[in-house]
């Protein structure tokens, strides 16, 4: 495995272990190690803007004393005297602040939720033969985008002998590339780079980019037949988790998903969702150590089953919890596939829209479920069935409960993986599985 | 605050090394320490603090800066760093996008602190604890207010800047950030009210009163919200509160403005801009009411400062006069790249992130008129207040908001309260329809600490201060489905 991953670990060992000895009867403790060693390479124009290596490891406890929580984290040295001295301050600053706390009520005591260990070994390139190997095979287009590399650790233990390990080694390429100001977007990721792979991937999108050179369509606000290829049907699902999934939100009277939790509505019978961590792409153990269940039915054929609930607010309201995050949105989201063949959605979608891409959505009215987003990159007008060329960017604005609902034409039989590529802080894991997905009349307002 | 590993840290020694592997070096350390505490519905929901402490290593080879990021503060770790930061840089420059100098990392030396009464450290856990249970408890006006939750966000930051060049620079900031929040339910509906101030302050905003007062108010009005009419559609006037004129200035003014934007480097996520460079000096932004500053010297302003993450000197400047487009927001790599006038705002999350060019405070100069005056001038309109909702296209031209609170006003009289107002538009008409701004008296300063951009991804304060404004001829619309 790789020297970063191993001494983590090592470390990691060894912190917990000196932290559970130094706990007085009464106390309890969980620990949490975030950590990565990633190179981030930036492109725009097919050379290089910006090139950055991040080697950081985050320790978070959370510290259980006579019914009151604190959570304290910081981020650690690498030099394990060092490390072990700030968090033996960092616990007793812990004990010391709980005391001028009030009592939780809704405190879920600490438990042992068993063990794991997952690592995946991969085969990455180093910095110089990385830009190498975008910039040669993309010769010639104006590429922008994000190249982002390493191992990725999440870890967890605490004072029952619960204790959970995984790491992943991993690269992506989230890129777009622009003829002007038309553009096609692509994402290349996995753990062993394939030059055969690459240039087929970046092949795709030129091709893409090229239906971008067909003439402009001037296509006005109005209701249209509209094919969400996956990536875009992906970007659509992700907003059920601000808040729509969420147990703590529904209870707390905010849920978008509101009429479909209390069985006053439902979703198309072609609409089913879950988590499914067996996809790989992210530990089943959330921060408290619980386990997800390999699969979790949340929307089965239109139907409610489960909200994501985590421990705390199935305390707090009486609900089951189902190992949940403490944010309660999915990790591992899963649209079950259609029946539509990706080779007749042309066809199918007859004439309207064919967006690859959308951005920037939100809640425009949460009551109602309805979002409002743009379109983005590869965006087209069909008729008869055949391209007929790009659109100016369009705003929509458009409930889930009709998205999803009598809206839903079909979905496509072909899921792709949409794997995380967000970066804030520190490299996501995660990520999901969606088909493509037909749907009458959506409403586009600008 | 949280303690620090900062005794060992040498960057005298650190840069004197790196000056041998590199044309120039630059060190930038920081440490930020946040407290979080939440109360919901009386009870405390959540009392945690983090530590984010490290060191960006930033070498200049062949006409390339590229940087490593380490929170390993010894004297072997800063080498490390700058070893892994030399070798991958000297392995890129040849695929460079431009070719820099240590002109773009100028000698920088000075201090900045936040204005603040009382040191957030002097300020006990329990007196925050002891406010937003206040909150909580007086938002408790109805059964109907299903949700009571109010937070504190306490963040103390201390960023330190040295160059092989010589800079010495030393910056600490105090920042809070308040949410107090109701949620007013019945049957399928459900309405959100919030009271969010923020800024560089001290432990003096934990006044008592002042969050039971706040959070009673943002109680009564979910409430209100909970029974008004939904907000009529159509085109008609439209007067903005400071507290949605904080993400119109964002979002349509600020990011169409980033010059690394309009060079393409955010292309690929956040977007590009319809702002071209040929547009400096030329494009009527807005109307002649419209004066937009970037003012990083505004006291107490959330992204006040002094110096950029670049060892920039930051001073105050108008982008855009009289509603001309004068100067982008780009700092020394972006001006070298572009040949436009910019600003000092090379700015990184924290110490694992490269600088970028993001905002700072970005504010719209007060006018001359009331509130009243305003009102006056209305015959059929709606005026809103606070952001909800927000969504612009990648270039930053079609924008659709909502805010949480609405209320009609009808020939030039505010009337009753309206639940779920929205409005789109786009940015550059939608500007030069700006046909009234407030007095000096009438300005309101907000902030967020969530402004997202960048790859890898950053998450950066700005702040944003400005009067209400009254745009003329706006499409105007409500909820439902």
């Amino acid at each position: 495995m790789n020297k970063f991953v191993g001494q983590a670990k090592q470390e990691f060992q060894s912190l917990c272990d000196a932290l559970f000895q130094s706990l007085k009867s009464e106390e309890d403790l969980t620990v949490n190690l975030g950590a990565e060693n990633s190179l981030f390479v930036r492109f725009n124009g097919n050379r290089v803007r910006q090139n950055t290596n991040v080697e950081q490891l985050n320790l978070s406890l959370k510290f259980q004393s006579a019914g009151r929580t604190v959570e304290k984290s910081r981020t650690l040295s690498g030099n394990l005297e060092t490390d072990r001295n700030s968090l033996v301050q960092l616990l007793e600053a812990c004990r010391a602040e709980a005391k001028t706390l009030p009592e939780d009520p809704n405190q879920v005591p600490m438990q042992n939720n068993g063990q794991s260990n997952e690592e995946f070994q991969g085969d990455l390139l180093g910095a110089e033969a990385a830009a190498e190997a975008v910039v040669r095979t993309a010769e010639g287009s104006d590429l922008a985008g994000l190249y982002a590399s390493g191992p990725v650790i999440a870890a967890n233990r605490n004072s029952k002998n619960q204790s959970h390990w995984f790491a992943t080694e991993s690269f992506f390429l989230d890129y777009s590339l622009y003829n002007g100001p038309k553009a096609a977007k692509g994402v290349y990721a996995g753990a062993r780079w394939n030059p055969g792979d690459w240039k087929a991937n970046l092949e795709r999108t030129k091709q893409q980019l090229q239906l971008l050179g067909k003439p402009a369509q001037n296509v006005k606000p109005g209701k249209y037949k509209t094919y969400l290829a996956p990536k875009a049907f992906a970007d659509l699902i992700g907003m059920m988790s601000w808040g729509a999934l969420s147990g703590a939100t529904w209870k707390q009277g905010r849920s978008p998903f509101k009429k479909l939790a209390d069985g006053e509505a439902k979703l198309s019978p072609l609409f089913s969702v879950r988590e499914n961590f067996g996809l790989g792409l992210t530990p089943r153990f959330n921060s408290l150590g619980e386990v997800a269940p390999s699969t979790i039915s949340l929307i089965d054929r239109g139907e409610l089953r489960e909200l994501l609930v985590s421990s705390r607010t199935a305390k707090e309201f009486g609900l089951k919890a189902n190992a949940a995050g403490e944010g309660e949105g999915a990790r591992s989201l899963e649209v079950l596939p259609g029946t539509l063949d990706e080779k007749d959605v042309l066809k199918e979608l007859g004439t309207g829209l064919y967006l690859s891409n959308l951005h920037y959505l939100n809640w425009s009215d949460p009551v109602t479920a309805r979002i409002t987003g743009m379109t983005r990159y590869a965006c087209f007008w069909v008729e008869g069935g055949e391209i007929a060329g790009p659109i100016k960017d369009l705003r929509w604005d458009e409930s889930l409960y009709d998205a999803l609902g009598s809206k839903l034409m079909a979905l496509t039989s072909q899921a792709e993986i949409d794997p995380a590529v967000g970066t804030y802080f520190a490299r996501d894991l995660g990520g999901g599985k969606v088909p493509g997905a037909l749907i009458d009349q959506f409403t586009f307002t600008l | 605050m949280q303690t620090t590993q900062n005794s060992n840290f040498s960057p005298e020694k650190a840069l004197g090394y790196a000056k041998t592997k590199a044309d120039w070096a630059g060190l930038r350390y920081s440490s930020e320490t946040t407290t979080y505490r939440v109360v919901r519905n009386d009870k405390p929901e959540k009392n945690s603090s983090s530590l984010e402490e490290g060191v960006m290593a930033e070498v200049l080879v062949d006409g390339h800066f590229g940087y490593a990021a380490t929170a390993d503060l010894s004297e072997a770790g800063l080498q490390r760093a700058f070893d892994q930061a030399v070798a991958t840089t000297k392995g890129l420059s040849r695929h460079k996008a431009f070719a820099f100098s240590a002109e773009q990392r100028p000698l920088a030396k000075g201090e900045y602190r936040s204005p603040r009464q009382k040191n957030l450290d002097s300020t006990s856990l329990a007196e925050i604890t002891d406010c937003l249970l206040a909150a909580s408890k007086s938002m408790k006006v109805s059964g109907l207010v299903v949700n009571r939750a109010a937070s504190a966000v306490l963040v103390q930051t201390d960023i330190q800047l040295f160059s092989s060049s010589g800079s010495a620079v030393r910056q600490s900031f105090d920042l809070v950030h308040v949410s107090c929040a109701a949620t007013a339910a019945e049957g399928a509906e459900s309405q959100t009210r919030t009271w969010a101030p923020t800024g560089q302050w001290g432990g003096e905003i934990f006044n008592r009163v002042t969050f039971a007062t706040e959070s009673e108010r943002t109680a009564k009005e979910a409430l209100e919200l909970l029974k008004a009419e939904n907000c009529p559609t159509g085109t008609m006037d439209l007067i903005l509160m400071p507290d949605q004129m904080m993400l119109q200035i964002h979002e349509s003014i600020g990011h169409p403005l980033e010059i690394d934007r309009i060079l393409g480097d955010e292309r690929n996520y956040a977007g590009w801009s319809f702002v071209k460079a040929d547009d400096f000096g030329k494009l009527q932004y807005g109307s002649k009411l419209m004066n937009v500053t970037f003012d990083p010297s505004f006291s107490g302003e959330f992204a006040s400062y002094s110096f950029d993450d670049g060892g920039y000197k930051a001073t105050k400047e108008f982008l855009i006069e009289h509603g001309r487009l004068q100067r982008g927001l780009g700092a020394l790599e972006s001006q070298k790249r572009s040949g436009l006038k910019g600003v000092a705002n090379f700015r990184s999350s924290s110490w694992n992130r490269a600088p970028i060019d993001r905002m700072a405070n970005i504010n719209l100069e007060p006018g001359t008129d009331s509130l009243e005056e305003m009102i006056s001038q209305v015959k059929k309109g709606v005026l809103m207040t606070t952001n909800r909702s927000w969504s612009i296209d990648d270039y930053r031209n079609k924008f659709q908001f909502g805010c949480e609170h609405g209320r009609l006003i009808e020939n030039g009289k505010l009337g009753k309260t309206v639940r779920n107002p929205n409005y789109r538009g786009v940015t550059v008409p939608f500007w030069n329809a700006l046909a009234a701004v407030g007095k000096r008296e009438t300005v309101g300063t907000f902030g967020t600490p969530y402004c997202g951009k960048g790859e890898p991804n950053q998450i950066i304060r700005v702040g944003h201060s400005s009067p209400p404004c009254l745009f003329r001829g706006v499409e105007v619309f409500g909820g439902g489905a």
